[in-house]
């Protein structure tokens, strides 16, 4: 495989959360984000799948720029984009860009598709006809008209929203896209459609994804690689076919199962904890399930992540 | 944008008073400053004073549409500074935060704590009477409430996705403010800027009425009614006609506000032809 | 053959449009509920799902009202009832679960002073009583350290303890129907699973019949015996859930299942795409055309 083209090595975010006393008396540290290492290769998908508040969000935000980190790196193509030394803004966008969960609120209701985007290629110095051309085909590419183009977001339905905000994602050839919970506010049949959408994009454009949901089944389709995170850590890491046909740490386990998936219900599909009972590695134990709510306001509990087979981590206690 | 009685009633009295205001030189029968005499004073109305004169004989319609150019000048311009003020305030503080949201927050509530009027006073007292000493201390007084709004509407439209999405195609922070904030945020400041507008009106007055406004023998619907003070019970035409101005122009700057926040709705917007 | 709790009889809902015309909201929507069963009703966004269950309640919000139809609950139409029986039934013999718990609770009062509320109102229990049946109820939808939560006010609650105090609401007078609307929508997975879950123990143990709504297959696969698949207003098709979902008859749940990205296909059919509805029936009118309704035959019901 080549070089990686995103490399995040020990990601931390916390935030200072201040106290309800006066003279900030109270005040806490919330741990978003806590050692998060893992790279991205060229035309691989990458999700991280967590509930809420589990720091996935927090994690492609820094990715973005759009949330400094308070410790570690993140490289774009070997070179830092973080810390003293980043890139622009400018020099960033064309590395990555996000789509959006809400189609509603992603798209600024008071310019037209055409405008929203044309305004980041001439800001990129790319205007006339050479711009006109590329939004024109841009629109194509996501299942678009030209003559959409001149309509404002509120004249569209959610679905062709999504493939707006897709559109102004890739218009400055990114290569890498965060998705964010991109189709988890769609309807089933046009969520389909989406998912259909994103996946020929990537490969027409050699696109790498990095991926936000919750949803295991939108995950188990689209992922080459997939970080389950707990509570501010990556408690397993590993290729797809890994995490859901061997998870091994018991919060994997406990997402898998929850997923109300039609197969699994009608008992069709064997659930993950009715398969072989995984055993740690000897020395090492299975950390918590999940079934506790965490104390997110002190650092977690000392842990490593420990390789037991190829590309799948999981993280562990020394027993 | 949908025409509700608010709007078409608010702007009707608005239009009015800038008609009456523009075409003042046109429809006023008298000066109003120099037709005075003594001969004709406190006259009641009649065919040819409409509406009476007052206690130099000056004709009080002249004078009242004479005094919406004043009136309509303070509303106008004490809301363009106010909301210059305000929006860059309130909008630079919502966006980066920090210290100097604090500073800007900390400014807001002094001025909120302190009586406008009060305060306008302070200020006329160190510049000294007149229009444009009225007009700076008018738009210096009321910039804290669209501060306000504009900072709220900002601290909710930056964690919108295009804001977040503007900042990852490479927008610097002002062109985020100027292409994607502000113009999400204009309804409000408009109509906060409409509803202020009669409230500069009444401040005016008030001055005027203070004698620190405008300075006789120029019209101004304030100061003629502090002129029709002393004459209330004798002439009370001289009191009730700019009364009626002031009052009626509020409500139409009120009304017509208050039309615009109803109607203003992005999503009423269809694309242009 | 026993008797149906509910049955929704050809119930059109319209929204008035001027000029004495109603745009059809609802076309014709019948179906059966018999006691303790759990019955589903799918469908997309605008499909009329929700539609259906306020119509039930007694609760469609102005402008729209129900043009034709029946909704026999316990033999009693329900849409001639006045609205002081309707509110007497409501909350006692019928209850409901919604999507978001927040917006149904009152912020301003304990979770157990809420669910006391339903004792005085519908069995003349005294505030006392109320209130300590209340902890019982908390206890019964497994709230861990029921006596000190009912002191609780709903912002101290996580959103899977919310939807528990709503349930044990729901639940408190023991109703013979359980309407829940995407009630686990707000949810993280895993606190959806246990919602679930305690939703289907609670009335299989007390032989509550529950409408479930929702928009999520696997969800309705996982707590209903019966569903029904709604499209634009119409039930496009009925079935037993096992033979619904191994064997779609109508085109658009065969499309609705083929769109689902599903557990495990990956491993067995490789990476494929996924059915685009639009693609397969380009003219969507022709949808509510033809309906596929399975008839309860008594064996099947297992």
């Amino acid at each position: 495989m080549s070089a990686p083209i995103l490399e995040v090595d020990d990601l931390h975010v916390r935030f200072p959360i201040s106290g309800r006393g006066i003279l900030g008396a109270g005040k806490r540290t919330l741990y978003a984000v806590t050692g998060v290492s893992f790279s991205l290769a060229k035309g691989e998908c990458l999700s991280i799948v967590g509930e809420s508040g589990c720091g996935k969000s927090t994690t492609a935000l820094s990715i973005m720029g759009l949330q400094e980190p308070t410790e570690g790196t993140i490289r774009f193509r070997g070179k830092p984009i973080t810390g003293p030394g980043a890139p622009s803004r400018m020099a960033r966008a064309k590395a990555a860009q996000m789509v959006f969960q809400d189609p509603y609120a992603s798209l600024n209701p008071r310019q037209t598709v055409n405008a929203s985007l044309a305004q980041p290629l001439k800001l990129h110095g790319i205007a006339g006809s050479e711009a006109t051309d590329r939004i024109a085909a841009m629109l194509r590419s996501v299942g678009l008209t030209a003559e959409q183009g001149r309509r404002y977001p509120h004249e569209f339905s959610g679905g062709q929203r999504q493939r707006i905000g897709i559109a102004r994602a890739l218009i400055l050839e990114p290569e890498i896209v965060v998705l964010d919970e991109p189709v988890s506010a769609l309807d089933v049949s046009i969520r389909a459609q989406i998912i259909n959408l994103l996946q020929d994009l990537q490969e027409q454009f050699g696109l790498s994804y990095v991926m936000i949901s919750h949803d295991l089944s939108v995950v188990e389709h689209m992922s080459d690689r997939v970080l389950v995170m707990f509570f501010s850590q990556i408690v397993e890491q590993g290729g797809w076919g890994e995490i859901f046909e061997n998870p091994q740490h018991p919060y994997t386990r406990r997402l898998i199962d929850a997923i109300p998936d039609p197969d699994a219900a009608l008992g069709r599909a064997r659930k993950a904890t009715e398969k072989v009972h995984p055993v740690p590695p000897p020395g090492w134990r299975f950390s918590s399930d999940g079934s506790v709510a965490p104390d997110v306001f002190s650092p977690p509990e000392a842990s490593e992540l420990v390789d037991i087979g190829p590309d799948h981590k999981v993280r562990l206690l020394r027993a | 944008m949908r025409l509700g009685f608010n709007l078409v009633f608010g702007g009707f009295l608005t239009v009015v008073v800038i008609l009456a205001g523009i075409l003042a030189p046109w429809l006023a029968p008298f000066d109003p400053v120099m037709d005075a005499n003594l001969m004709n004073a406190e006259l009641p109305p009649d065919g040819e004073f409409w509406f009476g004169t007052d206690s130099q004989g000056r004709d009080v319609y002249s004078r009242i549409l004479y005094g919406a150019q004043i009136s309509l000048t303070v509303g106008i311009v004490s809301q363009v500074i106010n909301s210059l003020i305000g929006v860059t305030l309130g909008m630079t503080a919502g966006y980066w935060g920090g210290w100097w949201d604090d500073l800007v927050n900390g400014m807001t509530n002094v001025m909120l704590a302190i009586p406008s009027l009060i305060f306008a006073l302070a200020v006329m007292a160190v510049l000294g009477p007149g229009l444009v000493s009225l007009l700076i201390a008018l738009g210096l007084t009321n910039w804290s409430w669209t501060c306000r709004i504009a900072r709220s509407s900002t601290l909710s439209l930056k964690s919108q996705g295009y804001v977040l999405a503007a900042q990852s195609l490479g927008y610097s922070d002002l062109r985020i403010m100027f292409t994607q904030i502000l113009p999400n945020m204009m309804g409000p400041i408009l109509v906060m800027a409409t509803l202020g507008m009669g409230s500069a009106v009444l401040s005016e007055a008030a001055l005027s009425f203070l004698g620190l406004g405008i300075q006789p023998p120029f019209p101004s619907w304030g100061s003629m009614l502090t002129d029709a003070r002393e004459m209330i019970q004798l002439a009370p035409w001289v009191a009730i006609f700019p009364g009626l101005a002031i009052f009626l122009s509020v409500l139409g700057f009120n009304l017509l506000g208050d039309g615009l926040r109803d109607s203003l709705d992005p999503h009423m917007r269809t694309r242009k032809a | 053959m026993t008797v149906p709790l509910l049955e929704v009889k050809d119930l059109h809902v319209g929204l008035p449009i001027g000029g004495g015309q109603t745009y059809p909201i609802l076309k014709g929507v019948s179906f059966q509920i018999m006691p303790g069963e759990a019955f589903g009703l799918v469908g997309e966004s605008g499909s009329g799902k929700s539609v259906t269950s306020l119509a039930a309640m007694g609760l469609l919000k102005k402008p729209l009202r129900t043009t034709a139809g029946q909704i026999l609950f316990h033999g009693r139409d329900l849409l001639k009832l006045s609205r002081r029986e309707m509110r007497k039934l409501r909350g006692d013999r019928i209850a409901m679960i919604f999507q978001e718990p927040m917006t149904a609770l009152n912020p301003l009062a304990t979770v157990g002073r809420q669910i006391a509320e339903m004792f005085y109102l519908h069995q003349g229990k005294s505030w006392a009583e109320g209130e300590k049946l209340a902890v019982e109820a908390l206890a019964n939808v497994r709230v861990p350290n029921p006596d000190r939560r009912a002191k609780n006010y709903p912002h101290q609650m996580s959103g899977g303890l919310r939807q528990r105090v709503m349930i044990a609401m729901a639940l408190a007078c023991d109703p013979d129907l359980l309407i829940a609307d995407e009630p686990t929508t707000a949810l993280d997975v895993t606190v959806q699973a246990e919602v679930l879950r305690l939703i289907k123990e609670l009335c299989t143990e007390r032989g509550t019949a529950v409408l479930f709504i929702s928009h999520d297959l696997g969800v309705i696969a996982s707590t209903c015996q019966r569903v029904g698949v709604m499209y634009s207003g119409v039930l496009v098709e009925e079935n037993w859930t096992e033979a619904l979902f191994t064997d779609p008859r109508h085109e658009y749940t065969r499309g609705l299942l083929g769109a689902l990205p599903r557990l495990g296909s990956r491993s067995t059919q490789g990476r494929h795409r996924l059915v685009d509805i639009d693609s397969i029936i380009p003219d969507r009118s022709i949808l509510t055309q033809t309906r596929f309704i399975s008839p309860r035959g008594e064996g099947a019901s297992a």
